[in-house]
């Protein structure tokens, strides 16, 4: 199934390819729904006949073109845009990424579009040189990588990740070169003429493990925190490790005779430019976190400071030849915390995109190439040698995971067990990082040709048959999950409070782990480091800020489950869709998720929301006002929820966990007119409702009236609210009976109809909640609930009138009454 | 001199069974007992709390109180004590343990447990087998109380949310009377479910006889 869809796809693709890559076919080119850049055929002048001869050049042309001006770029924008096509294609149908990792994907397209390449006779085009890759390449993938680094798991794992990374990828680049050389002493498979400094800069390219795809696996089946973030920071320090290693030893292969001086010297050197890097990578981070404090006045420029300041750290540090994908990293790591802190919501939101748009498109690109290049170019193909290089791959990486776990184990809290230890092993693939440098292996290299192709081999070896085997592995040997979405308020708690007590414990008992070192950290940064970088420094409890978060989602709970059938808001309706459809969601994009809501709720939503989302920005804490806010619509969603009706909704969806009410249930048929007594807890519960007496309810006029309270009180908090949107909603007060979605005024319109939905029930709330900051005034008249703080729970409106400046107008009051 | 030494011994071999630590774990915390009781036989609350590295605790008044707590003790007791001596501390820091890669399966579910069970009775204050909506707002004003900026109404707000979601996810019908008292046990269980505890509530007991071992009151 999975191989038919693809194959569709790539057929599809061959035959756009073919379009425009042979002109001649120009001619039969139905319309396809492709762009219209492919008309034009991205073709050297000099290979494919050229459909416009250039005959009248005498005189004045009235048509002229000038391919080769445009010819790299052009080239460069039509690869691009064919990968990308490829990755729409394959989530077209989205089982089959579940079960074919997309690199092995991409590589197939890759192939087929080298065949048809080769077919033709065409070349690739040759914009992979070194420079490129280094220079363009390589910093949007490390920078995708470094920025999306989970920080708290992976300074938490910080030793055993660095561990696998320098002396993994030491070990198995001196495995796996010294067993080649081993190899090559062998007259049978004629290779006697690599040298072990070659045979060692070969292993080093293949030591490079890129595990996308198993990072994706790992995230699907959530396996535990410890093995997923050694991998990926794995992955992400060894590219530095190697491209090192690749340096010194393409240096070192230059070289006539090795002293055992120079192997000193490559030590050294080894540690200068890793430890150099990462000091600029610091550096930069620590400037750039400092310019976006200043940045709140050109908010549209905010993020190419990120980006800026990163590529110059990368720049910077391949200036000096030390390791710049070291710097790029650190520099990412160092200035998100703050950045993110400093930088609007939409800035965010940009930097999050771009910053994952380059890794991925470079990536894609890449692989897409890995499988064209397979094709064109002319293989050296040495049995003895690429078995070999396949077999000690493989078993030094093994041994390597044996081995070092053996030695990490005594200092890890938690050991790796033997499952964890297949995983680390297992999820060894070799990616595009190996075959850029394989490919961008300079031309003195005597078996160029041959380490090239050992490398394609080891890739697609690894990526297509270790790729696919192992979610069904890691699910067969059931390795330890980590339940890592669990999104509650008490998790929270919990987690901190675990935190707490472990490192008062540890205090205690005079022993310190990272706990103690992070509460000293900590300390640090609140006191020293926030201030200088941050502009409103004051810090956040992340019990708050998950707090505020779940206030977020469930208002855009309400909103989705509101605005479902609402046409204009259709963005709103996809982005629900699709977290419907995130059985597994991509934690990275979690944040980038929310940030995207809250872009969406600040355009659509009417003002409270605004309030709301002011209130959500991370780099403001609330006033007053705002914490004001919060708190009525959190008492307003308790009481709702606490009331039996919500508790009995059997067809509440299970994600409504803060009990927004569900649209389209009315409250009025599930409510018992019993009292709900709450015995305890008197201060708190008594802002909690008491829907005691029916009667209030059944006018239907003035529930009505009521309904649109909330609307009215939360749109005074916010000065500006503008008239029109008052005059909606007297509008819609007026008309409570229909349901009308407008076009023009989603926001406000979409909201309503819920709200009527639960008349009497937010008459209650209103009330109750206009209570809380009324004080307690107008208790005078009401039943008394059995607590002694008289909650008054149904507003006059005259309350409201002489509370609400907006209320004044004189409009609302006919209405009300 | 060498009965005493055998004696001691003895004494270790015995708290190692007891506790499961190693005899090198546990001479590493009879050092730093003695160290923060003075020498004295026993601990008091006031001893723990002189300790300059627990003042910025926001819990510690919790933390500490769990050491003097019986049910902490293995045992079937409830109260408090007044002092403890060395097997008493043993025993709370017991809860701590990491596992081995050598722990069974229901061994490390039995830890779990034991573990959950000691973050219940830092809520449950009043040792009645519920955590009241009360004791939770406690414990999350003082876990908000060192980032000065939130007001006692936000942590009230945050308190009454989770509770709010404890009552959800523990009784989905409520019936009109009825009152969500507080969090039993089971219902703590129940809502902590998917949490991983595994890198949360461990500590790495040294072997070896750490240099450090006196910095705790010396530094700040």
């Amino acid at each position: 199934m999975d191989f038919t869809f693809s194959r569709r796809t790539g057929v599809l693709l061959i035959i756009w390819i073919v379009f425009s890559v042979l002109p001649c076919c120009n001619g039969e080119v139905p319309s396809k729904p492709t762009s219209g850049v492919t008309i034009v055929p991205p073709i050297k002048p000099d290979n494919g006949p050229q459909a416009y001869p250039d005959a009248e050049k005498a005189n004045l042309p009235v048509f002229t073109m000038d391919y080769p001006r445009i010819q790299i770029p052009f080239e460069v924008t039509l690869w691009v845009l064919l990968a990308s096509f490829a990755k729409i294609g394959f989530h077209v149908y989205h089982k089959i990424t579940v079960w074919v990792p997309e690199s092995c994907l991409l590589i197939s397209i890759g192939l087929i579009v080298g065949a048809i390449m080769h077919s033709v006779n065409e070349e690739p085009p040759a914009v992979l040189t070194s420079n490129v890759f280094f220079l363009y390449m390589l910093p949007p993938i490390v920078l995708d990588s470094g920025y999306f680094m989970p920080t708290r798991p992976f300074f938490e794992n910080i030793g055993t990740v660095l561990w696998f990374a320098v002396v993994g990828t030491l070990w198995n680049s001196i495995g796996i070169g010294m067993s080649l050389f081993a190899i090559c002493q062998i007259e049978a498979f004629g290779v006697q003429d690599i040298n072990l400094q070659e045979n060692l800069l070969f292993a080093s390219i293949i030591s490079a493990v890129d595990p996308v795809a198993v990072l994706n696996v790992f995230e699907d089946v959530s396996v535990n925190e410890q093995l997923y973030i050694v991998v990926f920071g794995e992955c992400l320090f060894n590219d530095a490790v190697t491209v090192v290693l690749y340096n010194m030893f393409n240096f070192v292969a230059e070289m006539p005779v090795v002293e055992p001086v120079d192997v000193f010297l490559g030590v050294a050197r080894f540690f200068v430019v890793g430890l150099g890097g990462m000091g600029f990578g610091i550096l930069f981070g620590f400037v750039a976190a400092f310019t976006t404090r200043f940045t709140s006045k050109v908010r549209e420029i905010e993020p190419l400071f990120i980006f800026m300041y990163s590529y110059l750290a990368y720049l910077v540090a391949e200036l000096f030849a030390i390791s710049s994908i070291m710097a790029i990293v650190t520099c990412a790591l160092t200035m998100k915390y703050y950045v993110e802190e400093n930088v609007s919501q939409r800035s965010c939101t940009t930097i999050r995109h771009v910053v994952k748009m380059l890794g991925s498109i470079s990536e894609t690109l890449i692989f897409f190439f890995l499988g064209v290049v397979t094709i064109t170019t002319e293989h050296e193909w040495n049995w003895g040698y690429i078995l070999f290089t396949l077999l000690f791959a493989f078993v030094w990486r093994g041994l390597g995971v044996l081995v070092l776990t053996q030695i990490i184990n005594p200092f890890r809290t938690i050991p790796f067990n033997l499952k964890d230890q297949f995983g680390l092993a297992y999820g060894g693939l070799r990616g595009a990082i190996s075959f850029a440098l394989a490919f961008t292996l300079p031309d003195n290299i005597g078996r160029r040709q041959l380490f090239i192709t050992a490398t394609i081999a080891i890739i697609l070896f690894t990526v297509f048959l270790q790729g696919i085997s192992i979610r069904p592995l890691i699910e067969l040997i059931n390795v330890r999950r980590t339940n890592r979405n669990l999104d509650t308020i008490n998790a929270e708690i919990h987690c901190r409070l675990m935190e707490h007590t472990i490192a008062g414990i540890e205090d205690l008992c005079g022993q310190w782990s990272h706990f103690y070192w992070k509460d000293k950290f900590m300390k640090f940064n609140n006191r020293i480091l926030r201030r200088i970088l941050i502009r409103d420094s004051r810090a956040e409890s992340s019990i708050v800020a998950l707090y505020k978060k779940l206030e977020l989602q469930n208002a855009m709970e309400i909103l989705d489950t509101v605005s479902g059938d609402i046409s204009a808001a259709p963005s709103i309706v996809s982005l629900y869709e699709e977290k419907k459809n995130a059985g597994k969601p991509k934690k990275m994009f979690l944040a980038a998720d929310l940030r995207n809501m809250h872009d969406i709720l600040s355009k659509n939503m009417y003002k409270i929301r605004q309030r709301t989302v002011a209130f959500t920005g991370k780099h403001a804490l609330p006033n007053d006002t705002q914490t004001k806010e919060i708190l009525i619509r959190r008492h307003a969603s308790i009481r709702r929820s606490l009331r039996p009706g919500s508790f009995q909704t059997t067809k509440v969806p299970k994600s409504h966990k803060y009990f927004s009410l569900p649209a389209g249930q009315s409250l009025d048929s599930k409510f018992p007119p019993g009292r709900q007594s709450f015995t305890g807890d008197q201060e708190t519960m008594s802002e909690v409702a008491y829907p005691t007496r029916r009667s209030r309810f059944s006018q239907p006029t003035r529930s009505s009236s009521r309904a649109m309270m909330p609307l009215r009180r939360l749109d005074t908090l916010k000065e500006a609210s503008s008239i029109d949107i008052l005059d909606e909603i007297k509008d819609d007060g007026a008309k409570v009976g229909r349901s009308v979605p407008r076009t023009n005024s989603s926001s406000s319109d979409s909201r309503l109809p819920a709200r009527r939905h639960f008349h009497s029930s937010s008459d209650n709330d209103n009330g109750s909640s206009d209570n809380f900051r009324n004080v307690h005034h107008e208790a005078e008249g009401e039943e008394q609930p059995p607590s002694p703080p008289p909650p008054a729970w149904a507003v006059e409106p005259r309350d409201n009138t002489v509370r609400n400046p907006l209320l004044r107008r004189p409009q609302w009051n006919p209405k009300k009454m | 001199m060498g009965a005493a030494q055998t004696r001691t011994e003895n004494k270790y071999q015995d708290l190692a069974e007891k506790t499961g630590f190693s005899q090198e774990q546990i001479k590493n915390l009879h050092k730093r007992f003695q160290y923060l009781s003075g020498d004295e036989e026993t601990i008091s609350r006031d001893d723990l709390r002189k300790i300059p590295a627990l003042a910025n605790n926001p819990i510690r008044k919790q933390i500490i109180e769990a050491f003097f707590d019986k049910r902490n003790q293995h045992q079937d007791e409830v109260g408090s004590f007044q002092e403890i001596g060395f097997e008493q501390f043993l025993m709370v820091m017991s809860h701590f343990r990491p596992p081995t890669l050598k722990t069974t399966d229901e061994e490390r579910e039995a830890m779990r447990r034991e573990k959950l069970r000691f973050l219940f009775n830092m809520h449950d204050t009043d040792s009645d087998g519920t955590i009241t909506l009360e004791e939770y707002r406690k414990v999350v004003e003082e876990l908000l109380s060192k980032s000065g900026s939130i007001g006692q109404e936000a942590a009230k707000a945050i308190a009454d949310a989770a509770m709010l979601e404890v009552a959800s996810t523990n009784v989905p019908h409520m019936g009109p009377d009825d009152f969500y008292e507080g969090i039993t046990f089971e219902h703590f269980e129940q809502i902590l479910k998917g949490l991983e505890m595994e890198s949360r509530m461990h500590i790495r007991f040294l072997d070896v006889d750490a240099p450090t071992m006196h910095c705790g009151k010396s530094k700040s």
